[in-house]
């Protein structure tokens, strides 16, 4: 793990043994999955047996945890929330960011650059930094303790991002095809709506993917704007959680693994599209 | 669309000239920019003004703002030198990811980005904690961290090799960020690798076949063709893990509150004390005005960083 290894990962690059190679790639796999394992482990256990020695498989597994996270009311209610502030979040991101880039790839207009450059301000610097202005913001217009300040919020900061990923994609589309719409008389708007947008599925795809993980994530809005507790989402719930039980270590562990596997569940099913909004909005932004 | 007579479209080509149709994509214009204009001015524009505001008032969130102070509260975040720490630590993030976390990724990348049998499998291992909440890691790490070797993965480890003893981690002032940093390794590594491979994927083969014919080997290969081919990605991945950096806050905040006597503290963490647990409304938004202005400094630079060398991308 120095400079010096990568470094000399990079050397043996071409002619090095593949035996070399994954070696290196096993030892990165065991590093990143270790403590997934552990907290498996560890999810699994009694609060006893969790005390002991923490890396010793638990055999035979116990569901107590499980049961006990599950049987929680508050556990439902986060993931209710989380559910529908994510569902909503993408919702608006996708039709506000495509109307948006439809207008910036396919019309052009004076002042195109201008007002480009101020719908992508939100590149410019992270939510982080921008958190006090909003809930000052949110704390005016009456929203908080409001999962709708939470929607509002992400999707504005996810705006940006998610308008030079669909403009990219939707310049793609050839120009001759929107010329021979209008000449079969199709509107502006309905070229953007029949031919336009089901062209641009993939891309959309991977705008609401990146969405759905933004949104799904995103502790600092709802730990700012949420007081309630039935309002919580779930990564402000799992961060209470640890304060509340940071005691009962097996159980925690259990509510780490049962909040990260509707995460896992959308990581495999959408991997592709996720991979490409990531690098689209990364590479192109 | 198909269907429409030829009598359709001498009726309608005509108008692609006259002012109705003009009007009607004015219109277009206006309706679908709407929706984001209002979005953005009202929670991007907008708080910053207001924070800018904010920034010059002696204020702690309760009524109007009327203890007016000038610049008092940007001087007394310089004099700071709590602050200072955080900036610190925030560029001490920075150096580490770039000499250890962008290079490492480079390295999966190199051998993952290619033909080799599994790469989907360790590609998608590697990729894999990104999708997980900062919360997630940040609470997973802190139990491997536990001090207790008889609870914390990491000490239990540490106690059966012999002349290793069982560390503090997060409670000792000199382990906490690296402590922290190998999270962010593990949770933004896949990400950078990703990147680096997207950006191996658009170098053209035929580059390197031309070079290995006229004889360069392996390591001039790498270091000669390959990396400064991906000088676009390699810029990109930088300036994300500068913006990323500043952005750090559930990860510390969970495992350490910044501590222990702000070893750890960041400047999203300094901002987040300040704001929402002091209730300092007034300092907070000076606070935020300044990591703003830092941030848009970087990305300025970029910008102009990226608009000079065209990539491929």
């Amino acid at each position: 793990m120095s400079v010096n290894d990568s470094k000399r990962r990079k050397r043996f690059k071409k002619n090095s043994p593949l035996i070399l190679k994954y070696i290196i790639l096993i030892v990165a796999a065991i590093f990143i999955l270790f403590p997934i394992v552990m907290i498996i482990f560890g999810a699994l256990k009694t609060r006893g047996e969790f005390m002991t020695i923490p890396y010793i498989p638990p055999i035979p597994p116990r569901w107590g945890n499980i049961k006990t996270v599950l049987s929680m009311p508050i556990f439902w209610y986060m993931l209710r929330n989380s559910v529908l502030v994510m569902i909503a979040t993408t919702a608006g991101v996708v039709i506000t960011a495509s109307l948006s880039a439809f207008v910036f790839s396919r019309i052009k207009f004076r002042g195109q650059n201008l007002l480009f450059n101020f719908f992508t301000l939100g590149l410019m610097f992270p939510i982080t930094v921008a958190i006090l202005p909003i809930y000052l913001v949110i704390r005016q217009l009456g929203l908080t303790n409001n999962l709708i300040g939470v929607i509002l919020v992400q999707i504005a900061f996810q705006l940006s991002i998610s308008i030079v990923i669909l403009r990219n994609f939707f310049m793609a589309v050839p120009f001759e095809l929107q010329d021979a719409a209008s000449i079969d008389g199709c509107s502006t708007l309905g070229f953007f709506w029949c031919i336009l947008l089901p062209l641009a599925r993939p891309s959309l795809a991977a705008v609401a993917a990146l969405t759905v993980v933004t949104s799904w994530n995103d502790l600092l809005v709802p730990l700012v704007l949420i007081d309630k507790e039935k309002l919580w989402t779930l990564p402000l719930g799992t961060m209470q959680f640890q304060g509340q039980y940071g005691m009962d270590l097996s159980l925690v562990a259990a509510f780490l693994l049962l909040s990260a596997i509707p995460a896992l569940i959308f990581y495999l099913l959408a991997e592709r599209q996720l991979v490409s909004g990531l690098t689209a909005g990364a590479l192109k932004g | 669309m198909s269907k429409k007579t030829s009598d359709k479209v001498v009726r309608i080509l005509p108008q692609t000239n006259n002012s109705t149709w003009q009007l009607q994509e004015n219109m277009t214009i206006m309706l679908f920019l709407l929706p984001a204009f209002i979005f953005l001015s009202i929670f991007l524009v907008y708080p910053i003004f207001r924070s800018a505001y904010f920034s010059l008032f002696n204020w702690k969130g309760l009524g109007p703002a009327v203890d007016y102070i000038g610049l008092e509260n940007f001087r007394r975040l310089i004099a700071d030198q709590i602050f200072l720490k955080a900036v610190r630590n925030g560029i001490l993030i920075v150096v580490f990811s770039l000499l250890i976390q962008l290079p490492l990724a480079m390295g999966l990348a190199l051998i993952v980005g290619r033909n080799i049998p599994g790469r989907a499998f360790f590609r998608a291992i590697f990729f894999m904690p990104y999708v997980l909440s900062e919360v997630i890691t940040a609470v997973m790490w802190l139990i491997l961290y536990n001090p207790n070797p008889s609870r914390g993965f990491l000490n239990a480890i540490i106690n059966i090799i012999p002349f290793l003893e069982p560390q503090a981690w997060l409670a000792d002032t000199s382990l906490v960020l690296p402590a922290i940093f190998v999270v962010l390794t593990w949770k933004y590594i896949g990400f950078h690798m990703l990147l680096y491979i997207t950006g191996l994927q658009n170098i053209p083969r035929e580059i390197e076949e031309a070079a290995l014919i006229d004889g360069v080997n392996s390591h001039q290969m790498v270091t000669h063709i390959t990396i400064p081919l991906l000088a676009g990605t390699i810029k990109t991945s930088v300036y994300l893990s500068i913006i990323g950096s500043l952005q750090v806050y559930a990860l510390v905040w969970i495992m350490t509150r910044g501590g222990p006597v702000n070893a750890s503290e960041v400047m999203s963490t300094y901002l987040y004390r300040y704001s929402f647990v002091r209730f300092e409304l007034g300092y907070g938004s000076a606070v935020a005005i300044v990591m703003l202005l830092i941030s848009l400094t970087f990305s300025i630079i970029y910008l102009r960083l990226t608009r000079k060398a065209e990539y491929l991308a």
